[in-house]
């Protein structure tokens, strides 16, 4: 451990890091140790480019540790799941502290590579719960039904045709949680809405998400739920309305995007951070930290659209969300597939 | 909507021209590659390369069809490095090919980051508007389906017109057939194989790069990583649907873009609350390849494909 410089003596640096692993040493806690104190090295590991919805959110959160001065980050990006769990030992390798990702099609590998690397934390996006015999593995998910059901208030309330669109990439958990969640709000407002639901089998072909959402158009929708790229175009070229999801869609469709639905990561990626560093890093379920209550997710603000929503939506949305961060109610939580009404 | 509901529709029929045209340019671009005797699997990700390079020369500033234009000359590039590692060099047309998707998908996504280092989302650019072909677009059903569509469709047929006028009525053409079918006697008359075969394993790639290009510049107006998504493989189906054939591959497209369009439809009506959403999407593969199996009993596979040719060797 101690590096010593060329004269014997051990140098500053040497002596500087020394000091701080023991120092790091001495209050350890059952868990992952040797991080208290220091600048986490972090590694991000994305099977897309960073700006691509989903994984922007995780990056955009770990920039801004980066610039609190609490980590420093690296990623890889596009990274195809064949090559992730090499590149998941490659970084844990390299001696970083703390990797997050998304494991969603390598599930049991990157468990395995884990296993491998107790002392490294791992924070892997996954549709499966925490395993207590992986202690440094950590799952975590979009858990924003609280923000999608706020949002199927409001397209409850703007569509007037009383048939909703909705267009996702596969049914996993995540997906269909965020829809069933959107689904309970728009009927919130009009019992008898209609839902019109569809898979196009890949995350990003928006030119299949566009042509899914032509057809649901032709067959009566008004609004359109647009998990993916490609909806919110449909909606504009035929001059219905879209509600956004993950991120803020308005500025890009000004006109058509009413509202959005939005996750922050900061919280699950604090909370991370500051476990690690503490030590206490374990086997846990971050799914918590995307919750309204938690400031995991929150509805983009109207932009163009305040004051064209109606106020029986806006109300029912204010006493809403107050209830959801109180605690007095719990949007619930459900991921079995959705299907068309 | 029931069945018949959905097929006397115009905007099913819209759809699946819109769905069939990129298909139409890529498909064409490999008959042509295969008439002349080499299979070319860097489909794939030469439609990627095309999509990008259309795109974000659009994006920098060109007009559109100078988009496609670059997007076409991307293609063109990618098939004259397959060309001299297939052709001349002989190398194994398989490897080769499955080399020169992963090479041009690698070298999209390198050049995408360096070209947008930090964008929040992929830009958009103003692409492709539908036309209208005045009293075309008038005729009921077909009208809408065939004369109100972007310019890029109009020239994936217009290709399929070309390809076929040249590959039948021309010298050039019988040169690029016999090259597929029978080298040797090519150039006992005195012509070069190589030149031949090279010559339309790059002008091959430009067209499927073009039926890229569709996607991020008519189709969408904006490119995503994995938007080609496996179409490329379905061209390479759709030639041998075709026969070998531009008109059968054409034909080929078409349907294998109406089931498509259909699925997606029927996910909406009363069996779609039963049946899982994927056997809806598996059904435009399962009924190419049932299509594929009854039309190619008579197909004729030019006799030299995937033969390298070597000049006096006998």
């Amino acid at each position: 451990m101690t590096e010593t410089s060329r004269f014997g003596a051990p140098s500053r640096r040497a002596f500087l890091k020394t000091s701080l692993a023991s120092a790091a040493l001495a209050s350890a806690l059952p868990g992952i140790a040797f991080a208290q104190g220091k600048v986490l090295k972090v590694a991000g590991i994305y099977t897309v480019p960073v700006e691509q919805q989903w994984v922007s959110r995780i990056h955009i959160a770990a920039v801004a540790a980066q610039t609190r001065g609490d980590i420093e980050y690296t990623y890889s990006e596009n990274t195809a799941n064949t090559d992730y769990p090499r590149v998941m030992r490659e970084y844990a390798e390299q001696g970083y502290d703390m990797i997050v990702g998304e494991i969603f099609g390598v599930e049991q590998e990157a468990r395995e590579v884990a296993a491998d690397y107790p002392d490294v934390a791992f924070l892997m996006g996954s549709s499966f719960k925490e395993d207590p015999s992986i202690p440094n593995l950590s799952v975590f998910d979009n858990y924003i039904q609280d923000a999608s059901y706020l949002s199927g208030i409001i397209a409850g309330a703007m569509s007037s045709s009383g048939n909703i669109g909705m267009v996702g990439g596969f049914p996993i958990p995540e997906v269909n949680r965020l829809m069933h969640a959107f689904m309970a709000g728009a009927k919130e407002m009009n019992p008898d809405m209609k839902f019109q639901v569809s898979f196009i089998g890949s995350w990003f072909d928006p030119p299949k998400a566009k042509e899914t959402a032509y057809a649901m158009i032709e067959n009566g929708a008004d609004m359109l739920y647009a998990e993916r790229f490609g909806v919110s175009d449909a909606a504009k070229e035929k001059g219905i309305l879209a509600i956004g999801n993950v991120i803020d869609t308005q500025s890009d469709y000004p006109d058509t995007v009413v509202a959005s639905a939005i996750w922050h990561f900061e919280p699950t990626m604090d909370a991370a951070i500051a476990k690690v560093k503490a030590g206490t890093f374990t086997a846990e379920d971050y799914g918590l930290y995307s919750f309204m209550k938690e400031g995991g997710c929150s509805l983009a603000p109207y932009g163009n659209f305040d004051g064209k929503i109606p106020q029986d939506a806006l109300d029912l949305v204010e006493t809403r969300s107050a209830a959801i961060k109180d605690g007095t109610f719990a949007v619930e939580i459900n991921d079995e597939e959705p299907k068309s009404s | 909507m029931d069945l018949l509901d959905i097929l006397f529709s115009a905007a099913f029929w819209a759809a699946t021209v819109r769905i069939a045209s990129p298909l139409i340019f890529a498909t064409m671009g490999e008959l042509i590659c295969e008439r002349a005797g080499v299979l070319n699997l860097g489909i794939e990700g030469i439609m990627v390369a095309g999509a990008f390079a259309g795109w974000i020369s659009v994006w920098a500033g060109l007009p559109l069809w100078g988009g496609v234009g670059v997007a076409l000359l991307t293609g063109m590039a990618f098939g004259l490095l397959h060309s001299i590692l297939s052709v001349p060099f002989g190398l194994s047309q398989h490897v080769v090919g499955v080399g020169i998707t992963l090479f041009a998908t690698s070298t999209t996504f390198y050049t995408y980051r360096v070209v947008l280092p930090e964008v929040s989302s992929p830009p958009k650019i103003t692409a492709f508007q539908p036309v209208e072909i005045p009293f075309l677009a008038d005729i009921p059903l077909i009208g809408p389906a065939l004369f109100h569509q972007t310019p890029l469709t109009y020239a994936a047929f217009l290709l399929v017109a070309l390809t076929a006028f040249v590959l039948y009525r021309t010298p050039l053409g019988l040169a690029v057939r016999a090259a597929g079918e029978s080298p040797s006697a090519v150039s006992a008359q005195g012509l070069s194989v190589t030149a031949i075969r090279m010559g339309a394993v790059i002008v091959g790639s430009g067209f499927m790069a073009v039926g890229g290009a569709f996607l991020t510049m008519s189709a969408f107006d904006s490119f995503f990583f994995d938007m080609v998504g496996g179409r490329g493989w379905i061209c390479i189906a759709l030639v041998v649907f075709g026969a070998w054939k531009p008109g059968k591959a054409l034909l080929g497209a078409i349907l294998f873009a109406a089931f498509d369009a259909l699925q997606i439809r029927l996910q909406q009506t009363g069996i779609g609350a039963i049946v899982p959403y994927q056997v809806f999407l598996m059904l435009p593969y399962i009924l190419s390849i049932l299509a594929l199996v009854l039309m190619s009993r008579r197909a004729e596979v030019p006799a030299a494909l995937m033969v390298p040719f070597n000049k006096g060797e006998r």
